[in-house]
């Protein structure tokens, strides 16, 4: 279906697609991972992590006003875990429909299909001649997302009293031990970070709510003053140098004075649990590295037998 | 750090009502306001195949998102499940057992090797063909684990399944299935 993706995302429409992340076979496997909606990181969709039932919520509700910006008119994949979230049970609130179709707004199609008095095409073939210029409006559209998701991010926190940006930074300020991570698992990472705190250990946490577009400098600008950095990757991305999301934030802190060493835990697949001694692991790990510097395998993988 | 939450196992087979007992479980204890997590073991779904669900009951809000390791309270819904699996697994001195057999708690303590633990024992499936005419032994095990786990109140127990229930049997069936409560509610018994 990968191409369907592009022809969405080329075509600027504003799809809003609940991606509830599964493994891919083979083997055949229905449980959680990333592979899916990260395989498709390039395919030119907003995408949207949550980590739980809430955030799920919440994010599809803003996913519309978004996609629907007449600065970005691209689809949005609301992200949320496969089984972990969306096959169990958990508390959430609900909003009344008027406040949130007041939120929303009607839909308001720029060059409509059925205006038989301005025509237009859909669709058409568009070879050397204008290809690339659509491409380049599109990843300016994409820019363009950035500051539409935070605007809208405050709107929906002023109005229902949940705001929303980029990521969410847990214990962020001062940390030293910084774990970087998308999806279910930060909440678990979250009470980690509660423990080693209340020993005195600078633990923290970012989590990461907006994949694409990434905002490298926003994410930089958090964690540079760390002094070590871990990537949760709950896929791989077969013979790349790291997961999809260690790439990406390795990528940021690039080139940055004092940039802090930063190593990737490829996790979770297929389902597989992902507990609270393995987020000790990880800390453990980073106060190591503090003392004795990055090892020479950057990228791991871990919850796995090997 | 102290544990902010309640975690519960429960072991059945597919087909008993496990997962659903646990929906139930989640269900009523947020109706009295709790925080609650309610998520089964998916695997190749069987009838008969041995299962797991998971509960975490709080009255604040859970951030984790992991399996269940160290449960509070373990229900057995099945007994055949007792010398199959594992049903300690991960266990400790405070955990409380909520066990469906027609032995008494002494005769399983023994076979599971258990000592100073807290272990109930109820009749659920003979409750359920008297009662519900199937043996599915669920909601009598609910009835239990009202009266011995102090995790839900049996009224709360009661209008909530007749509010989730009545939106899927006949009323004949949600009344036994009260009725079942009930009595297991009144028949669960410790050493």
């Amino acid at each position: 279906m990968w191409e369907r993706l592009y022809i969405a995302s080329g075509n600027r429409l504003p799809i809003i697609m609940t991606t509830v992340n599964r493994a891919l076979s083979a083997p055949i496997n229905i449980h959680c991972d990333h592979s899916d909606a990260m395989g498709a990181r390039d395919a030119g969709w907003i995408q949207l992590y949550s980590e739980n039932a809430q955030e799920a919520y919440d994010n599809l509700i803003q996913a519309v006003r978004i996609a629907e910006h007449r600065d970005v008119r691209l689809p949005v994949m609301v992200c949320m875990d496969g089984f972990i979230i969306s096959h169990s049970i958990e508390r959430m609130e609900m909003l009344d429909d008027m406040p949130v179709r007041n939120f929303i707004g009607p839909f308001k199609a720029n060059y409509p299909l059925l205006d038989i008095n301005n025509p237009v095409t859909y669709g058409p073939i568009d070879l050397q001649d204008y290809y690339i210029e659509h491409k380049r409006q599109q990843a300016e559209a994409m820019k363009l997302a950035g500051p539409v998701i935070l605007e809208i991010g405050k709107e929906f926190g002023e109005t229902f009293g949940r705001s929303y940006g980029f990521f969410e930074g847990y214990m962020l300020d001062d940390a030293e031990l910084v774990i970087v991570g998308l999806g279910s698992s930060t909440g678990t990472v979250r009470s980690v970070v509660d423990e080693l705190r209340a020993k005195g250990i600078a633990a923290g946490l970012l989590k990461l709510r907006t994949f694409r577009p990434f905002p490298a400098h926003e994410i930089a600008a958090a964690i540079g003053g760390a002094k070590a950095v871990a990537v949760l990757d709950r896929s791989d991305s077969f013979g790349a140098y790291g997961g999809p999301l260690f790439s990406e934030v390795r990528s940021a802190l690039f080139g940055k004075n004092d940039a802090p060493p930063v190593v990737d835990y490829i996790y979770g697949l297929g389902g597989r649990d992902f507990g609270i001694a393995d987020v000790h692991g990880i800390f453990d790990d980073l106060q190591d590295i503090v003392q004795n510097g990055a090892p020479e395998d950057e990228v791991q993988y871990i919850t796995v037998r090997e | 750090m102290e544990k902010q939450f309640t975690e519960v196992r429960w072991h059945g087979r597919g087909g008993q009502g496990a997962v659903t007992a646990a929906k139930v479980l989640a269900e009523t204890a947020l109706s009295s306001g709790k925080y609650v997590q309610a998520f089964p073991e998916y695997g190749p779904e069987r009838m008969g195949a041995p299962l797991r669900a998971y509960n975490r009951l709080s009255d604040t809000p859970i951030s984790i998102h992991c399996q269940v390791t160290n449960p509070d309270v373990v229900v057995v819904v099945d007994p055949t499940m007792i010398g199959t699996v594992d049903v300690t697994d991960g266990t400790g001195n405070n955990t409380l057992f909520v066990i469906n057999t027609n032995e008494n708690a002494g005769q399983v303590k023994e076979k599971l090797g258990l000592d100073k633990q807290k272990l109930y024992t109820v009749n659920a499936t003979k409750i359920a063909l008297e009662t519900i005419k199937r043996p599915i032994p669920n909601t009598p095990l609910l009835g239990a684990l009202a009266k011995v786990s102090g995790l839900i109140n049996i009224d709360d127990l009661l209008a909530d399944l007749e509010k989730n229930f009545s939106k899927k049997f006949t009323e004949q069936i949600v009344t036994a299935n009260l009725n079942a409560v009930k009595r297991a509610y009144e028949e669960v018994a410790g050493e």
